[in-house]
C-alpha cells in the first residue's frame, strides 16, 4: 500500500472530520432532491471506509503502541488535547463503524422518505462521534465524542421512528443522560486527583493510566464509569431502553444502534474503566461476570417469549452483549480477543438481522411474528440470507459467531468456570428462540400472502447483504489476521492490569476481605 | 521410487474439497437456475401449490440443469470414495505404530496458548469412519436421484445433501476435537435442513428445530469438556491429547476425577448426536425428512458420531470408571427401552428410528465395558444393513404413492422382489443370524458385555432380551409388509410398482455388504482372524495401557478370549434371535388376529408403550412448558412492571419539572451541554468540598 506518508500522519484526523465536512455540504444542498442527498452520504460513508483501509493495511500488529499518533494541544490551561491514535483494541471497531456505515445509508433508500436532509446530516454527525469515540485517546476528547454520539441518535429515534418513538427517545436519553453525568462527575474527579498528586492538569490518557489511584477511590470512580457503560452495552438490569428503541428507530437507526453504539459501552470499559481501576476491576469481576451471565441467559428467555421480531432481536443483543462483557472480564487473552471479536461479530450478524427485519417490514409494514409464516416460498433468497445471518447469530461453527464465542467462553472457563457452565446454556436458548422465530415467520403454510405484499431482496438489498455474508464466513474460516492485529494491544494489556493489580495490592494485608478494602468494615 | 501413489496422503484435502465443491456448484445451480422455477407465479405466492405444475414434470424431458446436479452430486462423493480408498490402502502397507498421517491445511484459531490449526488426521479409526461414511454415502446419493426424481427442490435437496457429507468428513477426519466439533454442529444444521426440507410441512420444520435444540443440549457439554481439555492439556489436538496423557497422570493433575469429569461432558454431547437416553427423542420425529436422509444421516453416519467421539477419547474415558459404568448402563438401557418402543409403531419408518435408537445403544455398551474396537465394527456393519433397511423402506414407501402405514400394505413382496429380498437379507443380519454381518458385530458386544472387566452377566442379559426383541419387530415389519393378505388402498395398489434401478442397484450393493461386512471381524473361536479388531489396535492400546497405569491391574478381558462360555452365549444369543422371530411368525403370520387383541386386552400398557411412555409429554410440560412461562413472567413483571416503572418514574418526576425537562428536549446542543456540566460541577463541588 503506497500512501502518501502526509496523508498517512493526518489519516485519523481526516477519519473523522470527513463526515462532519460531509453535514456541512448537505446542510447546504436544497432539501428537496431527496435522491442526491443520499447518493451523496452514500458517497461520503464510501469515501470514508476507503479511507480507513490504508490505517487497516498499514497498521503494525507487532506493537502494542498507539499508532498514527495526531497530538494537538487544544485548551493548554486545562491540559486538555486533541489526542488521537489507534491500537489493536479499537482498529477493528474503527473498520466496524466505517463498513457499516455505507450499509446503512443504502438500506435507507427506499426507507426514509420524509426530511431526508436532517436525516442524512444525523447520521454523518452519528458517525462523526463514533470514529471519535474509537480514536480519542484523550478523556475529556472522549467525552465529547461520546455526548456528541447522543444527540443524532435521540433524533433519528424521536423523529423518524415508530408509533411510540418519544417515549422511546426519552427513555433513551434518560439512560444515556445519567450514564453521561456519572461519567463527568468520575472523570473531573479523576482529572483533580491527577492534579493533586502530580501537580499538572492533564486529560492525556497515557498519563492517567501511570496512576496509582488509591483503592477506595478506584471502587467509586469504577462504580461511575462503569454504570455510564453498563447503560450502553446494556448490562442486565440497565437494559430495558435497548427494546423500545431498537423497535421505534428507523431501520439505519437500529443497524447503527446495535452494530456500533452498544459497542461505545463495552469499548468503554476496555479503554477506561478496566485499565485506570484494575483493583476494583478485579475485585468487581465476580459481580460483573453474574451480571453479564444472568445477562445472557435472562435476555435470551425474554428474546424466545417476543411477539415482534425486532423486539426479539434486540433482546438477544442483550444476550449476545453478555457474552462480550464475559470475555473482556475473563482478563485474560483468549477472553478479551474473544470479546473484542465478538463486538465485531455482533455489529455484523446483528446489524445483518436488522438489515433482515427492515427489508420485510418495507414491504409488509408489521414486524409481528404471527403476521407471517411461510414466506420461505415467496421470497427464497431473503430465506437463505436470512437463514445464514440466524445461524451466525447462534454461533454455528464455521461461522463468524462461533469463533468469538468459543474464544470468550474458554477464556472465562479459565477465570470462572461456574459461570461459564451457565453461559453455555445461552447457546442452547439462542437456538431456540432463533430457530423458532424463523420457523414462525420463514416456514410453514403461506397463509398471509395477499396482504404482506413481498417480493425478494432487490439488487439494491443483496449489494447491502453480500459483504456482511462474506464477513460472516471469512471471519468464521479464517479469523487469523483479525486475531493477529489484536495480538500486540491484548497481550500487553492483559499483563499491564495484572502488574498493576498486583502492585496496588503490593501494600494490602494478605487475605483482606473486600468490605475492609473499601468500607473500612472490620471483623 | 516416486509413484503418484506413493504420496497420496497429501491429497487428503481432496476427501473434503470434492464435497464441498458439489455444495458450491450446486448451490449455484439451486439459487440461479432452480429457484425461478420454484416461485409462484403471480409472486404474491397465495397458490400455495406452486410446485404442482414441477411434480408432473416426469411426462416431461428432465431439465438439463437436474441432470447436472444428478450427475455432480453423487460424482463428488464418489472422487471422494476414491481417494478415500486409496489413501487407506496406502495406510494398510504403512508399519502399524506408524498409521497416523496428519495434514495441516492452514491456521484457524490462534490466541495465546491455544492453536488450532485446520488439519485433517488420518489413523486406522479416521479411516473405517470415511469408508464408511464416502462408500455409504455414495450409494445413498445414486439412491436419491432416483427417490427424488418428482422433487421440484432438486438442487436445493443435493445441496444440503452434499454439505452434510462436507461436515461429516470434516468431523472424522478433523485432528482435534474443535474441528470434531465444526462438523459435529455442521452435521446437525445439515440435518436440521433435511428433516425440515419439506419445510410447508408444520412437523417437519418443527422436527428439524427439534432436532436441532436437542443437539445443542449435548453439544453444551461438548463444549465444557473442550475447555476442560484445553486449560489441563494445553491443546486440544488429539494426539497431543494422548500424547500427554501419562505425563500429567504422573504429575497429578490427570486424576480419575478429572478424567470423569471430561468424560461425561463428553457423553453428554454423544447422547444428543447419537440419541440416547434422555436425548433421544429427536430421532423418531427426524422421520418427516426424505427417506434418504433418514438413511445416510439418521441411521449410517451422523448418528454414530457419538460412538466415534467415545472411541476417539478411549484413553480419557479408561480413565474414568464411573464413566464407562454410566456409558453401559445408559447404552444397554437405551438398546431395550427403544427396542421395546419399535415393537407398536405402525409407521415403517419410525419402527427403523427405534431401531437405530437401540443399535447405538449396542454401540454404547459396547464402549462402556471396554470394548471400543466391537463397538465400531458394530458401527460400521449397522451403516450397512440399516442403510439398506432405511433405503428399502424408502422403497416400499415409492412404490405406494407415499403411505408409510404398515396397516394399509401387506402382500407387498410379489409387487417389489428385489426390495423385498434385500430388506430381508437387512432384517437378517439386524437379527443376529449366524453369517451375517449383524451376527458377527452384535454377538462381539454381546460376549464382552459379559466378559470384560467392566462388563456383568446383567448387561448381558439386557442387551440378550433387547436382541430377542429386535428380531421380532423387525420380522414383525418384513411380515406385515411384505406377506399376508394385501391390505392396501384399491388406488394405490394399482399403482405399486418395483422402484428403478438407480434405487435398487444401491440395494443390492448394501445387501451384499449385509452379508460380508462382518467377515472382517470374525472372532478367533470361530477360527476367524478378527482382522477389524486388529487394524484398530494402534487406537485402543493406548487406552488400555493408561488405564493399566492408573489402576496396576493386569490382564483385561481380551485374555479370556478362548472361553468356552463364548460359545454358550453365542449359542443363546442366537436362540433369544430365533424365539423373537418364531413369536413375530406366531403373531403376524400364523394368527394375524391376535395382536388386536392383545393390545386391547392391555389397554393401558399398549398405550403407554405405543405413545412412546408418554416422554416426549413430559418434557413438554416439566420443562418447555415452565420455560416459557418462566420468560413471560420474567418479561412482564421484571422488565415491564420493575425496571420500566422506575424508568418511567423517574421520567415522570423530571417531566413535572417542566420548564427544565423542555429545555432538554429542545435538542439546543448548548443548553444541553450547560446543564449536564452544571450538574456534575455540583456533584464535584460537593464531593471535594465535604
Amino acid at each position: 500500500m503506497t500512501a502518501s506518508p502526509n496523508l498517512m500522519s493526518n489519516i485519523l484526523t481526516i477519519l473523522i472530520f470527513l463526515p462532519l465536512a460531509g453535514a456541512f455540504v448537505l446542510f447546504f444542498l436544497p432539501k428537496e432532491n431527496g435522491r442526491a442527498i443520499k447518493h451523496f452520504t452514500l458517497l461520503v460513508t464510501l469515501v470514508e471506509f476507503v479511507l480507513s483501509v490504508p490505517v487497516l493495511l498499514n497498521f503494525d500488529g507487532a506493537t502494542a503502541a498507539m499508532q498514527f499518533t495526531q497530538k494537538v494541544p487544544w485548551i493548554p490551561q486545562f491540559g486538555i488535547g486533541y489526542n488521537v491514535g489507534v491500537d489493536g483494541i479499537s482498529l477493528w471497531l474503527l473498520m466496524l463503524t466505517t463498513f457499516i456505515m455505507p450499509i446503512a445509508i443504502l438500506s435507507t433508500y427506499a426507507a426514509v422518505e420524509k426530511h431526508v436532509k436532517e436525516f442524512m446530516i444525523f447520521m454523518l454527525l452519528l458517525e462523526v462521534g463514533m470514529v471519535g469515540v474509537f480514536l480519542a485517546i484523550d478523556l475529556f476528547l472522549f467525552y465529547i465524542f461520546w455526548e456528541l454520539v447522543l444527540i443524532p441518535m435521540y433524533f433519528l429515534i424521536g423523529v423518524w421512528g415508530g408509533e411510540r418513538r418519544i417515549y422511546a427517545a426519552v427513555k433513551f436519553f434518560i439512560y444515556t443522560f445519567v450514564g453521561s453525568v456519572l461519567m463527568l462527575v468520575a472523570i473531573l474527579a479523576l482529572y483533580f486527583y491527577n492534579y493533586k498528586v502530580t501537580g499538572v492538569y492533564t486529560t492525556e490518557l497515557s498519563a492517567l493510566y501511570n496512576l496509582n489511584i488509591p483503592v477506595k477511590m478506584q471502587f467509586w470512580m469504577f462504580l461511575a464509569f462503569g454504570l455510564a457503560f453498563a447503560f450502553k452495552v446494556p448490562m442486565f438490569p440497565f437494559h430495558t431502553w435497548l427494546p423500545d428503541a431498537h423497535v421505534e428507530a428507523p431501520t439505519a437507526g437500529s443497524v447503527i444502534l446495535a452494530a456500533v453504539l452498544l459497542k461505545m459501552g463495552t469499548y468503554g470499559f476496555l479503554r477506561l474503566a478496566m485499565p485506570l481501576f484494575p483493583v476494583a476491576t478485579f475485585d468487581l469481576m465476580p459481580f460483573v461476570t453474574g451480571l453479564a451471565v444472568i445477562g445472557i441467559i435472562y435476555g435470551a428467555l425474554v428474546a424466545m417469549v417476543q411477539k415482534d421480531i425486532k423486539k426479539l432481536v434486540a433482546y438477544s443483543s442483550v444476550s449476545h452483549l453478555g457474552f462480550v462483557m464475559l470475555g473482556l472480564f475473563a482478563l485474560n487473552l483468549q477472553g478479551i480477543e474473544g470479546g473484542i471479536l465478538q463486538m465485531i461479530n455482533h455489529g455484523i450478524s446483528t446489524g445483518a438481522l436488522f438489515l433482515g427485519v427492515g427489508i420485510i417490514y418495507e414491504r409488509s409494514h408489521t414486524r409481528q411474528i404471527s403476521d407471517f409464516g411461510g414466506i420461505a416460498k415467496i421470497v427464497p433468497l431473503f430465506t437463505l440470507t436470512f437463514m445464514l445471518v440466524t445461524f451466525s447469530s447462534i454461533g454455528l461453527p464455521g461461522l463468524n459467531g462461533f469463533v468469538g464465542e468459543f474464544l470468550i467462553m474458554l477464556g472465562a472457563f479459565k477465570t470462572s468456570p461456574i459461570a461459564v457452565v451457565f453461559a453455555a446454556s445461552g447457546v442452547i436458548f439462542a437456538a431456540v428462540y432463533m430457530l423458532w422465530m424463523c420457523q414462525r415467520v420463514l416456514f410453514g403454510k403461506l397463509t398471509n400472502a395477499h396482504k404482506l405484499h413481498l417480493t425478494d431482496m432487490n439488487f439494491r438489498e443483496i449489494a447491502y447483504m453480500a459483504p456482511l455474508v462474506l464477513f460472516i464466513f471469512w471471519i468464521g474460516v479464517y479469523p487469523d489476521p483479525f486475531l493477529r492485529k489484536m495480538d500486540a494491544t491484548v497481550n500487553a494489556y492483559v499483563q499491564q492490569i495484572h502488574a498493576k493489580h498486583q502492585s496496588a495490592l503490593a501494600a494490602s494485608p494478605a487475605g483482606e476481605t473486600l468490605l475492609a478494602r473499601y468500607f473500612d468494615v472490620r471483623k | 521410487m516416486v509413484s503418484a501413489l506413493s504420496n497420496i496422503h497429501e491429497y487428503l484435502w481432496l476427501i473434503l474439497a470434492f464435497p464441498l465443491a458439489g455444495v458450491v456448484l450446486n448451490g449455484i445451480i439451486a439459487l440461479v437456475a432452480e429457484r425461478p422455477l420454484l416461485l409462484p407465479a403471480d409472486g404474491h405466492g397465495h397458490d400455495d401449490h406452486g410446485g404442482h405444475g414441477d411434480a408432473h414434470g416426469g411426462h416431461h424431458e428432465t431439465p438439463a440443469y437436474r441432470k447436472l446436479v444428478a450427475f455432480i452430486a453423487p460424482g463428488m462423493i464418489f472422487a471422494a470414495f476414491v481417494v478415500a480408498v486409496l489413501s487407506v490402502l496406502q495406510l494398510t502397507r504403512m508399519p502399524a505404530e506408524a498409521r497416523t498421517v496428519v495434514q495441516t491445511l492452514f491456521p484457524w484459531i490462534q490466541a495465546g496458548g491455544l492453536s488450532v490449526s485446520v488439519a485433517l488426521q488420518l489413523d486406522p479409526l479416521s479411516s473405517v469412519m470415511i469408508l464408511v461414511v464416502t462408500g455409504v454415502g455414495f450409494l445413498i446419493h445414486v439412491y436419491s436421484v432416483g427417490y427424488m426424481s418428482h422433487e421440484p427442490a432438486f438442487a436445493r435437496f443435493f445441496f444440503y445433501l452434499n454439505l452434510f457429507m462436507f461436515s461429516m468428513l470434516t468431523l472424522v477426519l478433523g485432528s482435534s476435537y474443535l474441528l470434531m466439533f465444526v462438523g459435529w454442529e455442521g452435521v446437525g444444521l445439515c440435518s436440521y435442513l433435511l428433516i425440515g426440507f419439506w419445510y410447508e410441512k408444520d412437523s417437519a420444520s418443527t422436527a428439524g428445530k427439534k432436532a436441532f435444540v436437542v443437539n445443542r443440549v449435548g453439544d453444551f457439554g461438548f463444549l465444557l469438556a473442550m475447555f476442560l481439555v484445553f486449560w489441563n492439556f494445553g491443546t486440544l489436538n488429539y494426539t497431543d491429547v494422548m500424547a500427554k496423557i501419562p505425563s500429567l497422570q504422573h504429575s497429578g493433575i490427570l486424576t480419575t476425577g478429572l478424567a470423569t469429569a471430561i468424560t461425561l461432558l463428553m457423553f453428554v454431547g454423544a447422547t444428543g448426536k447419537s440419541a440416547q437416553i434422555p436425548l433421544y427423542v429427536w430421532l423418531p420425529d427426524a422421520m418427516e425428512g426424505p427417506t434418504p436422509v433418514s438413511a445416510l444421516i439418521h441411521a449410517a453416519t451422523m448418528v454414530t458420531a457419538g460412538v466415534y467421539m467415545v472411541a476417539r477419547s478411549n484413553a480419557l474415558f479408561m480413565l474414568a470408571p464411573f464413566t464407562m459404568g454410566t456409558v453401559a448402563v445408559i447404552g444397554a438401557a437405551t438398546a431395550i427401552f427403544a427396542a421395546s418402543m419399535g415393537i407398536c409403531q405402525k409407521d415403517i419408518k419410525r419402527v427403523l428410528a427405534y431401531s437405530t435408537v437401540s443399535q447405538l445403544g449396542y454401540m454404547f455398551l459396547a464402549c462402556g465395558v471396554g470394548a471400543f474396537g466391537a463397538g465400531i465394527f458394530h458401527l460400521m456393519t449397522h451403516a450397512f444393513f440399516k442403510a439398506l433397511l432405511f433405503l428399502g423402506s424408502g422403497s416400499v414407501i415409492h412404490a405406494m404413492s407415499g403411505e408409510q402405514d404398515m396397516m394399509k400394505m401387506g402382500s407387498l413382496r410379489k409387487h417389489t422382489p428385489i426390495t423385498f429380498w434385500t430388506m430381508f437379507i437387512g432384517t437378517l443380519a439386524i437379527a443376529g443370524i449366524p453369517g451375517l454381518a449383524g451376527f458377527f458385530s452384535k454377538d462381539e458386544i454381546l460376549w464382552r458385555a459379559f466378559s470384560s472387566d467392566h462388563g456383568s452377566p446383567f448387561l448381558w442379559a439386557v442387551a440378550a432380551v433387547a436382541a430377542g426383541t429386535t428380531a421380532f419387530y423387525m420380522f414383525r415389519l418384513i411380515f406385515l409388509t411384505f406377506f399376508g393378505a394385501s391390505r392396501m388402498d384399491k388406488e394405490v395398489e394399482k399403482h405399486v410398482h418395483e422402484s428403478p434401478f438407480s434405487m435398487t442397484i444401491p440395494l443390492m450393493v448394501l445387501a451384499a455388504l449385509s452379508i460380508c461386512g462382518g467377515w472382517l471381524g470374525i472372532p478367533a473361536a470361530l477360527g476367524g482372524s478378527n482382522y477389524f479388531e486388529k487394524w484398530l489396535e494402534p487406537i485402543f492400546e493406548g487406552g488400555h495401557k493408561a488405564a493399566e497405569a492408573a489402576t496396576e491391574a493386569i490382564g483385561h478381558g481380551a485374555m479370556a478370549h478362548h472361553d468356552p462360555m463364548e460359545f454358550i452365549l453365542m449359542g443363546a444369543s442366537v436362540a433369544v434371535a430365533l424365539f423373537g422371530i418364531a413369536i413375530a411368525y406366531y403373531l403376524y403370520m400364523v394368527r394375524p388376529e391376535k395382536p388386536a387383541k392383545i393390545a386391547e386386552g392391555n389397554p393401558n400398557l399398549y398405550r403407554l408403550v405405543y405413545n412412546k411412555y408418554f416422554v416426549d409429554e413430559l418434557y413438554e410440560w416439566l420443562i418447555i412448558r415452565r420455560i416459557v412461562d418462566w420468560s413471560i413472567w420474567l418479561w412482564q413483571m421484571f422488565d415491564v412492571q420493575f425496571i420500566d416503572a422506575i424508568v418511567n418514574g423517574v421520567a415522570k418526576t423530571v417531566r413535572s419539572a417542566g420548564d427544565e425537562t423542555r429545555k432538554i428536549q429542545t435538542g439546543v446542543v448548548g443548553n444541553y451541554a450547560f446543564s449536564i456540566l452544571l450538574g456534575a460541577v455540583f456533584i464535584v463541588g460537593y464531593l471535594i468540598w465535604r
